[in-house]
C-alpha cells in the first residue's frame, strides 16, 4: 500500500474504534488509548484533554471552532471538478469525484471561508482531508487563488490550513500546474503587505508542501503533524535507511528551523488574533 | 555504445545490417552502395514509424533513454563562453542543477538545468538529476543574478523529481521549491523553460515557471511518474504503461492542454542519437523565442505571466 492511501485510511485508527455504545458516544484515542466521551473531545476541538492527540476534522468542523460564533460564511461554493483527461486507474475520475462528494460533501478538497477570528476579519482556506485526501486539483488552486483575492479586496489577512496528499494525480499535469498557479497569486499578498500565514495540519505533503503552504508570511503547525515533500515510505525505500524520529512531524520541522511555531488547536485562535494584529499594526508607517 | 530500448530493437537490427553491409568490398552481383542506400531509406522509413506512433509509455521511455542528451551535452554546442557558477552559498554545491552565464549569439543569458550524469561515476556524482534544496536554492540565487543584470533566463528540464531524501527533508526541500515557483512568477526578466527529457513533478517544475514552456518531441511532463502512479492508484508498478496512458505527459498531450507553446522538433533519428541535429532545432526555437520577448516591456512581461499562471485549470463554474 502507498504511503497516499495510508495516510488517507488513517483517520480510522486515529479516531480508534468506537465504543460498545451504539451511537458511538464513546471513542477510543489513538494516543492515550483512553476511551473519550464524543461530547468532551468536541468541546475540546476534538483534541485529546489527556494526552494532547489532535484528531483529524472535517473543514466545517474546524470552522466551527476557529471563527467567531455566526460571524462567517463559506464562498466560492460553486465550482466544481471536472474529468479534463478523461482519466481513468481503477476507477474512473468522474466515478471517484461522485464518490467523494458523497462521502465529504460537494465542496471538494479545499473550502473557502469569510470569518472572525476574536474580531479580526480573515479570508480563510482549509483543506478537506476526507476529499480524496485532500488532493489539490484545478478547483483546490482557484479556490486559493479566489480566497487569496478576497484577502486582497478586504484587505484583510490571509489564513490557509492545508490537510493534503499533494496533488490530485487524476487532473495530471494539470494539477501540478496549480502549484505555480498557488504561488503565484501569493506575490500580490506580499506585494499589498497582508498578512498571509499558513496552519499546516496532518498530514501536509508532496505539491501542496512544495507551493503554497510553505509561502506564509508565518507558518506554524499543529503538534505532531506529518508535513514533507516526499512521503516517509517513498524515502525508506529509496534510501534504505532507519528513518529519525519524529521524522517529518511538526516539532522536527521546528527543530530544523523550517517553520515558526507548533501550535495546539485550543490556542490557535489567540495565536492568530495576536499575529494578525502585529501584522496590521504598522507602527512604521511611510509617511505619505 | 548505443542503447536500444526494446521497442527500438528493429532499428538497431536494421543498423548492424546497413554497417555490415556497408564493410564488405563491392561484389559482382549487387551494387553495395545501391543497396546501402536502399536500407537507409527502409531505416528511415522505420525510424519514422516506430517513433511517431509510440505509445506514451514508449516516450516516456524515451524521454530518460539513457543516450538522450544532457544540459551539458548542449552547451558547447548552443551556447559559447559558458561560465559555470556554482553554490547556493549556505550549504553546498548541488551538481543535480548546474547554471551559469553563457553567450547565446549576440545576448548574454542565465543557462540553468539538471544534468542527469551519463557515465555511471557522473550519474552518483550528479545524483542522478535529483535535485536536493541547496541546488533550488543555488538556482534561486542565479535567477536573482540574473535579474540584477537584466539577463533573460533559459531553463531546461530534465529530471524524474526532487530527492526524496531525509537531508533533503532536513533542510527544506518543500520550502526550496516554493521559494522558486514564488519568486520565478515576478522574476523581471524573460524566463524561457524547456523540457529536454524527463518533466518529473515539483523537481522540474521549480525550475520551469516562467513566460514560455516549450517541450522537445520526446519529452515527457508529469505529476508523477507512470511506475509512481501506477503504485498508488493501481497499486503495482507493473501498471505503468497504463499510468503513463492517462496521465498524458507528453509534448502532444501538453499542447492539446494549452500549457506549452509549442513542441521543439527533434532529428529523424530522435535528439538521443543526433545531438547536433537536435541542438540545431533546439537553438532556433529559443533565439526565436528570445528575441521575441526581449521586445515586451517588463511591465507587460509580467502582466501577461501573472495571467498565463492565474489561469491554469480546467474546472466547472455552476
Ligand atoms: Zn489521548
Amino acid at each position: 500500500m502507498s504511503w497516499l492511501t495510508r495516510l488517507i485510511e488513517r483517520p480510522k485508527t486515529i479516531l480508534g474504534k468506537e465504543g460498545d455504545t451504539p451511537d458511538g458516544l464513546w471513542i477510543k484515542c489513538a494516543g492515550c488509548s483512553d476511551t473519550l466521551y464524543n461530547k468532551e473531545l468536541e468541546r475540546s476541538e476534538m483534541v485529546c484533554p489527556r494526552c494532547g492527540q489532535h484528531v483529524r476534522v472535517s473543514a466545517a468542523q474546524r470552522a466551527s471552532f476557529l471563527f467567531d460564533v455566526d460571524s462567517y460564511d463559506e464562498c466560492d461554493t460553486n465550482l466544481f471538478s471536472q474529468d479534463t483527461l478523461n482519466f481513468k486507474d481503477q476507477m474512473r475520475y468522474t466515478d471517484r469525484i461522485k464518490a467523494a462528494n458523497k462521502k465529504a460533501g460537494n465542496g471538494d478538497a479545499a473550502r473557502n471561508y469569510l470569518g472572525d477570528i476574536k474580531g479580526v476579519t480573515t479570508s480563510v482556506t482549509m483543506f478537506e482531508f476526507a476529499y480524496m485526501g485532500g488532493s489539490m486539483g484545478s478547483v483546490v488552486g482557484e479556490k486559493i487563488a479566489l480566497g487569496m483575492e478576497r484577502a486582497l479586496e478586504r484587505r484583510c489577512p490571509y489564513l490557509l490550513i492545508t490537510a493534503s496528499g499533494g496533488a490530485r494525480m487524476q487532473e495530471g499535469i494539470l494539477s501540478l500546474m496549480q502549484m505555480a498557479k498557488t504561488s503565484s497569486v501569493a506575490n500580490r499578498l506580499q506585494e499589498a503587505k497582508l498578512p498571509f500565514v499558513c496552519l499546516l495540519t496532518d498530514p501536509t505533503m508532496g505539491g501542496v508542501s512544495a507551493s503554497v503552504a510553505w509561502l506564509g508570511d508565518v507558518i506554524i503547525a499543529e503538534p505532531n503533524a506529518l508535513i514533507g515533500f516526499a512521503g516517509p515510505r517513498v524515502i525508506q525505500e529509496t534510501v534504505a535507511e532507519e528513518l529519525p524520529a519524529g521524522f517529518q512531524r511538526a516539532e522536527f520541522l521546528l527543530q530544523h528551523g523550517l517553520i515558526d511555531e507548533v501550535v495546539d488547536r485550543r490556542e490557535q485562535r489567540d495565536y492568530l488574533k495576536t499575529l494578525f494584529e502585529h501584522l496590521m499594526a504598522r507602527a512604521y508607517r511611510q509617511p505619505n | 555504445m548505443a542503447t536500444y530500448l526494446e521497442f527500438e530493437r528493429p532499428i538497431a537490427e536494421m543498423t548492424s545490417k546497413i554497417e555490415e553491409l556497408s564493410l564488405m568490398g563491392d561484389d559482382a552481383d549487387i551494387n553495395i552502395a545501391e543497396e546501402v542506400e536502399r536500407l537507409n531509406k527502409k531505416k528511415d522509413e522505420l525510424v519514422h514509424r516506430i517513433y511517431n506512433n509510440a505509445t506514451r509509455s514508449e516516450v516516456a521511455q524515451l524521454s530518460r533513454h539513457p543516450d538522450r542528451p544532457n544540459l551539458l551535452d548542449y552547451v558547447p554546442l548552443i551556447f559559447d563562453d559558458f561560465q559555470e557558477l556554482h553554490g547556493d552559498r549556505a550549504f553546498a554545491d548541488d551538481a543535480a542543477i548546474v547554471g551559469g552565464i553563457a553567450r547565446f549569439r549576440e545576448h548574454s543569458v542565465m543557462v540553468v538545468g539538471h544534468q542527469k550524469g551519463k557515465t555511471t561515476k557522473e550519474k552518483i556524482h550528479r545524483n542522478f538529476g535529483m535535485a536536493k534544496p541547496e541546488g533550488y536554492r543555488k538556482a534561486l540565487r542565479l535567477f536573482r543574478l540574473a535579474e540584477r543584470f537584466d539577463m533573460p533566463v533559459l531553463t531546461f528540464i530534465d529530471t524524474s523529481g526532487a530527492w526524496p531524501g531525509i537531508d533533503a527533508e532536513e533542510r527544506g526541500q518543500s520550502e526550496a521549491i516554493a521559494r522558486n515557483l514564488m519568486d520565478l512568477a515576478v522574476l523581471k526578466v524573460p524566463v524561457i523553460s524547456t523540457v529536454i527529457g524527463e518533466g518529473g513533478s515539483g523537481g522540474a517544475l521549480a525550475i520551469g515557471v516562467g513566460d514560455r514552456l516549450f517541450m522537445q518531441k520526446l519529452s515527457t511532463y508529469a505529476v508523477i511518474s507512470p511506475e509512481g502512479c501506477a503504485a498508488i492508484l493501481w497499486r503495482d508498478r507493473k501498471y505503468a504503461p497504463q499510468a503513463a496512458e492517462a496521465l498524458k505527459p507528453t509534448a502532444v498531450d501538453m499542447q492539446e492542454l494549452g500549457l506549452i507553446d509549442g513542441i521543439i522538433d527533434e532529428p529523424k533519428d530522435g535528439a538521443h542519437r543526433d545531438l547536433e541535429g537536435a541542438a540545431n532545432f533546439l537553438a532556433e526555437v529559443l533565439y526565436n523565442s528570445l528575441t521575441e520577448l526581449l521586445q515586451i516591456p517588463v511591465a507587460t512581461l509580467l502582466k501577461e505571466r501573472e495571467n498565463r499562471l492565474r489561469n491554469l485549470g480546467e474546472f466547472t463554474r455552476k
